[in-house]
């Protein structure tokens, strides 16, 4: 029983230590699954293996930070632009010299002094059901218009999308406009914030409310999901409308990614990031989740094109990180739970 | 006292295991951002302490009823399907509550089949009719209550069979019915298990982020996440933690006060009394009353998360999916040991040191079960990986060789984070069968030459062989279940079903999530059957 018991704790402890030398450690806060078709993308093209721990990503930056120059991490990949800024505050990145990715990525979607580059581009428009059709809305300021009382799904404040989103409008607005923004949209909600994006889209859907702020590819995902029919409807009763088209764009994040300054393998992680970038896999990017492209000529997902062009907001995304802290301040003093 | 000196020295270095994680809590949380601490004590905690609190009394009430009304029908009457019940009462323990969560409200939210159905037959639009909000904080006390209530079942329970029947039978012979006999002996005798298992049920509500998230609750914990995420200061979730941790404290010590009074002993072997046996109506009854928590925690949840599933069995046939199954087998059972086995030698060596300093650490160890798992992952990490650092530094210095991450990076910080959080569990249940052994069994024993070893061994454990196993149980649920600490400890290319559930559901992939999830409670199914048949025996 003992020794039983020593031999399953030797065998787990040395389970799980990577020997390969042709690796590279990403470090992903994006999930498993959805990243599993591009890392194997890669490795079928590079030979590279990848090891992969996927988890939040303060939880990864934390544990990047702690581990220290000892880090197996070579590549830390983030869902927003906030965390990435965040990282590269920490000093944990390493500026990237690629000019494949320099010239393939615009410069609004990377990190000025190149430590880290976007991946992939979600937008957060407005989308509406028939109830709503006859309201006047064309950009995020109408969210806090009196005639939307009881009329707007949106979730918690928790979420970094939202926090993404106030974050850009403190840049764009200044604080205290953005202060009774919020305020104003969170007297328009027709419930307490609760779920994901897609429980929002599914409320607008069953009456619950008629306008909803949510990412696209969530919308995108119902509409695709022939398994579940009632999802597909769901998503088939709302539109997108794309907000302040007249003026600064429609609010955009990106996923993205930078190599650790202690990468034990910093060449290959260079090398994913790269990878990530080329056209397969962007093209894989509009393909499993339904992102837009970080980069031009790369054929949209035809559920993405029905939705049309848009202009996107250019502010620089390492203001999103920068306002992040306020913007909470501010969500939590307007009571937008 | 010094002849149970390395008795003492394990039961303060497990304490010490313990403690380093909190004490990196207080250490960080020093570096506190006070505006932050000033802006959040003005706007949110306020929210956060009421939610909570709430939730705590809520989820209280309503486990204490089913877990002792459950536990009492089936120790004291006979009826078709007793034996089954006896350990099906224990499945919903098996159920991850955000599951549940997600499961219900799949079913019962507005765009769910529930209320489809309502609309459609009636013809009616949402807002016409009135229908409970599953994503509230109702619906969270249902949630966590029903998921929760085998901790207060299972130890109510071992209590009721443990204890010698004769009481009560001499209770009956002076002329007390059998019902007032249950309520004057058997349950007061009981009440050190009862509220052992009610303050487990209490601090895993306390921890619980993925439920209270979903619904859009603010309690302490979700604070704690949004003031690490939201303003990525990991000092001011700290400070939030250790405020949670006084919570705690003050939990234990109401617990502790309430069981100084009741010191209730029983020498005699648990010669099991007869149970009444029920017939016609009276029999349907009790089957309905015990049927009602194992119907809502157990069945209706996994029959939602199977018809999710369908579809999706492809899942099944790749090595990657059984190798999730193997990797949380194998972290579950070996938690579950090694925390049972060093809950025993704190627990015993206080039984037999009466020390200052045992008792510390004793209580000491009790603390973590309540302390977010996110939280503890980071006070474990810190510690650690610092550890690992300094001493590749200096093996490199001295002997020029690097040795990396070897405990940060392992599943050793895991399984200690695992022990920092599960570690009360264990010491809950060995101590609350300790308890009712009488000391002069003891010195008896002592008195006859036995070593204390050799005491525990012949006539502890043979006593505490139903607690031990309770323990192992929940702990082996538990490690199952836990997901916040291993999201971030976990070494690279090494899952677990519940993060795999996990990943998929808060991608708002259910159908993805139904099969690992599935796989938890089936894989933890084996261990409540066997473990609740030795318990019984």
């Amino acid at each position: 029983m003992k020794n039983a018991f020593i031999i399953a704790l030797l065998l787990l402890v040395s389970a799980c230590q990577p020997s390969s030398t042709d690796e590279v450690n990403l470090y992903s806060a994006r999930k498993e699954a959805l990243m599993q078709p591009l890392l194997e993308a890669f490795t079928k093209e590079t030979g590279i293996k990848v090891n992969l721990i996927s988890s939040k990503a303060d939880a990864l930056l934390t544990r990047i930070q702690n581990e220290g120059a000892n880090s197996p991490a070579d590549v830390l990949l983030t869902t927003d632009a906030g965390r990435l800024h965040r990282a590269k505050s920490a000093g944990v990145f390493a500026a990237i010299k690629s000019d494949l990715l320099n010239d393939s990525i615009p410069n609004q979607y990377q990190d000025q002094d190149q430590q880290w580059f976007g991946l992939s581009v979600r937008a957060r428009p407005i989308m509406i059901t028939e109830a709503a059709k006859d309201i006047k809305l064309v950009s995020y300021e109408d969210l806090a218009k009196p005639e939307l009382t009881g009329k707007i799904c949106i979730r918690s404040s928790g979420n970094i999308y939202n926090q993404s989103l106030t974050a850009s409008l403190i840049e764009h607005l200044g604080a205290e406009p953005t202060e009774s923004w919020v305020k104003g949209l969170v007297n328009n909600l027709a419930r307490k914030p609760q779920g994901g994006d897609r429980d929002q889209i599914r409320a607008a859907a069953a009456g619950q409310c008629s306008v909803v702020v949510a990412n696209t590819y969530y919308l995108a995902n119902m509409l695709a999901d022939q398994d579940k029919p009632q999802d597909v409807a769901a998503a088939n009763k709302l539109r997108v409308i794309w907000p302040n088209q007249n003026d600064r764009g429609t609010h955009v994040n990106v996923s993205g990614a930078g190599v650790i300054k202690t990468a034990p393998n910093k060449e290959n992680g260079i090398k994913l990031i790269e990878f990530l970038a080329s056209d397969k896999a962007q093209q894989i990017y509009a393909d499993v989740n339904f992102e837009y492209p970080v980069k031009a000529g790369i054929e949209l997902n035809s559920i993405l094109r029905g939705w049309g062009e848009f202009r996107a907001d250019e502010l620089a995304l390492s203001k999103l990180g920068e306002n992040n802290a306020s913007a909470v301040q501010l969500m939590d003093r307007a009571g937008w739970k | 006292m010094r002849r149970y000196i390395s008795w003492q020295i394990v039961s303060i270095g497990t304490s010490a295991l313990i403690f380093f994680p909190l004490l990196t809590l207080a250490w960080l949380s020093f570096s506190a951002d006070s505006a932050l601490w000033t802006h959040l004590v003005d706007t949110v905690l306020r929210d956060y302490i009421v939610s909570s609190l709430i939730l705590m009394i809520g989820v209280g009430l309503v486990t204490l009823t089913l877990g002792i009304g459950s536990a009492y029908i089936v120790t004291q009457f006979d009826f078709a399907g007793v034996r089954f019940f006896n350990w099906a009462l224990l499945l919903p323990l098996a159920m991850p509550a955000y599951i549940t969560a997600y499961a219900y409200t799949g079913i019962l939210d507005v765009a769910g089949p529930a209320q489809v159905f309502i609309r459609d037959s009636f013809g009616v639009q949402y807002g016409d009719y009135w229908f409970p909000e599953i994503r509230s904080i109702g619906g969270a006390i249902f949630v966590l209550s029903f998921v929760l209530y085998p901790y207060v079942y299972l130890l109510a329970r071992a209590s009721f069979l443990e204890q010698s029947q004769r009481l009560p039978e001499v209770a009956q012979l002076l002329g007390c019915n059998r019902r007032q006999a249950f309520f004057k002996i058997t349950l007061p005798i009981a009440r050190p298990a009862i509220v052992a298992g009610l303050s487990l049920a209490l601090m895993e509500t306390l921890a619980d982020f993925g439920t209270v998230s979903y619904f859009g609750i603010n309690t302490f914990t979700t604070g704690i996440y949004r003031t690490w995420n939201g303003f990525g200061s990991v000092a001011n979730a700290a400070q939030l933690a250790l405020m949670l941790l006084t919570f705690v404290v003050i939990l234990l010590a109401i617990e502790k006060s309430s069981n100084k009074r009741a010191a209730y002993h029983t020498n005699a072997s648990s010669a099991q009394g007869k149970a009444e046996k029920l017939t016609g109506s009276r029999q349907l009854f009790a089957i309905g009353l015990v049927s009602t928590p194992l119907l809502l925690g157990f069945v209706v949840p996994t029959a939602t998360l199977f018809s999710w599933a369908i579809g999706n069995a492809q899942q099944l046939t790749q090595a990657s999916f059984w190798k999730l199954i193997t990797n949380t087998l194998i972290l579950a059972s070996v938690t579950a040991i090694l925390a049972v086995s060093l809950a025993l030698i704190v627990a015993y060596s206080y039984r037999i040191s009466q020390s200052k300093i045992s008792l510390v650490a004793k209580q000491i160890v009790g603390l973590g079960y309540a302390v977010p798992g996110l939280i503890i992952a980071v006070g474990t990490l810190i510690p650690l990986a610092y550890l690992d650092n300094a001493i590749d530094g200096a093996m490199s210095r001295y002997f020029g060789l690097s040795t990396g991450l070897v405990l940060s990076g392992s599943l050793i910080a895991l399984i200690i984070a695992y022990l920092v959080r599960f570690l009360a569990v264990a010491l809950k249940s060995v101590d609350s069968g300790l308890d009712r052994i009488a000391k002069n069994m003891d010195q008896a024993a002592r008195s006859l030459g036995a070593s204390p070893v050799k005491v525990l061994k012949r006539v502890h454990l043979p006593i505490l062989r139903s607690s031990v196993l309770t323990g192992i149980l929940i702990v082996f649920v538990d490690v199952m279940k836990e997901l916040p600490a291993t999201l971030v400890l976990r070494p690279i290319n090494f899952n677990t079903l519940a993060v795999r559930a996990y990943e998929m559901a808060s991608d708002e992939r259910l159908s993805d999530a139904a099969l690992p999830s599935i796989m938890i409670v089936l894989a933890g199914l084996l261990p409540v059957i066997l473990l609740s048949r030795k318990i019984k025996q």
